[in-house]
């Protein structure tokens, strides 16, 4: 029997610093909720607004699959590998932090906030080489299908990383559903709404609910509003 | 008040420095770090420390190396795993590995 469990947006931690807003769907920095710390290898959910021209001076991350979404916006990331780039949305970026690196990423307009997802997924080994990757969203080959954006694999759709999950992005048509079949025995799969409403297995998620499911080998969404977007992240429970 | 005292594992000096800099400004903790199994070592035989912070740099054959060692010598210090460099990740693992050791007095 599938296992589930409902984080509805409001639910959410936040941070307030007037430049950047941030709501966190697991614990991190100063919000620290034990009942709200991971799902599976799955570990941050951050719903970010960076303020024009603002942005993180230089810091470091270590052992960290680290992956960026642009939702409006667009973000200058540059980092101690020599990387500079813009990212913006219909784009993906995923770092592997491994043995460290230092990177600052700001808004690079003036005058429009930046918002995007921040999510860090863990490695499934630690220390590996830092790498950087940044990559535009195909579109779906077919209307109300999924996008697959990440994969543990290179030559697969999307970028890489290095833990063996699976995200892929959804828009639905009102009234249209998809099955999902988990890419992993032991994965469960995390689901959030960008836009609209969208019901998982009967499970009404509104705009910016999560909804983890487990145990079971594969789920249906449908979409009962209009314009939905989703996006589901499909990572190990053990890792 | 009595603090909790951290050793901080981890090489890149830099990153090193941001952690202890991180949970030294919290006012119940006090951090140490250290570059090396050695010195971890030879600091957790003066000093009794609370948590063990493995941060990045170790090789996986090191990091088990230190596990083993720690798990001999000082059976009742938790060895956490750092992940993320920063802050994002660094309190809830304090708190979670405090959490543990209040569960298992």
């Amino acid at each position: 029997m599938a296992q589930t469990v409902l984080h509805t947006a409001t639910s959410r931690g936040g941070a307030d610093h007037g430049w950047l807003k941030s709501y966190h769907t697991f614990s991190f920095a100063n919000y620290f909720n034990p009942e709200r710390v991971n799902f599976g290898a799955l570990r941050v959910l951050n719903d970010d607004s960076v303020d024009g021209g603002r942005g993180f001076g230089e810091h470091p991350h270590d052992n960290m699959e680290i992956i960026s979404i642009p939702l409006s916006g667009s973000l200058q990331h540059k980092d101690s590998m020599g990387n500079l780039a813009t990212i913006e949305p219909g784009e993906i970026q995923a770092m592997s932090a491994g043995t460290g690196i230092y990177h600052t990423e700001y808004n690079k307009d003036k005058d429009q906030p930046v918002k995007f997802l921040q999510i860090w997924v863990f490695p499934n080994k630690r220390n590996v080489e830092p790498r950087y990757d940044q990559l535009k969203i195909n579109a779906p080959e077919k209307p109300n299908t999924l996008v697959q954006i990440l994969s543990p694999n290179p030559d697969d759709a999307g970028v890489w990383i290095h833990q063996d999950a699976w995200f892929n992005l959804g828009k639905l048509e009102k009234g249209t559903k998809v099955d999902y079949t988990f890419q992993k025995k032991g994965n469960g799969a995390y689901i959030f709404v960008l836009e609209g409403e969208i019901e998982v297995n009967g499970q009404l998620l509104h705009k910016r609910d999560g909804f983890g499911i487990w145990d079971t080998d594969t789920f249906t969404i449908q979409a009962v509003s209009d314009q939905t977007e989703f996006l589901i992240m499909d990572v190990p429970m053990e890792f | 008040m009595m603090k909790t005292e951290i050793l901080v594992i981890g090489t890149d000096p830099d990153i090193l420095q941001t952690i202890l800099r991180l949970l030294n400004a919290e006012e119940s903790w006090h951090a140490e770090g250290v570059s090396g199994i050695k010195e971890a070592l030879a600091k957790c035989g003066l000093k009794a420390y609370h948590i063990l912070l493995l941060g990045a740099g170790l090789t996986s054959q090191e990091e088990e190396e230190l596990k083993t060692e720690v798990k001999t010598l000082y059976p009742t210090l938790p060895v956490v795993p750092h992940y993320g460099g920063g802050s994002g990740l660094l309190f809830a693992e304090i708190y979670l590995a405090l959490g543990k050791m209040n569960q298992a007095q």
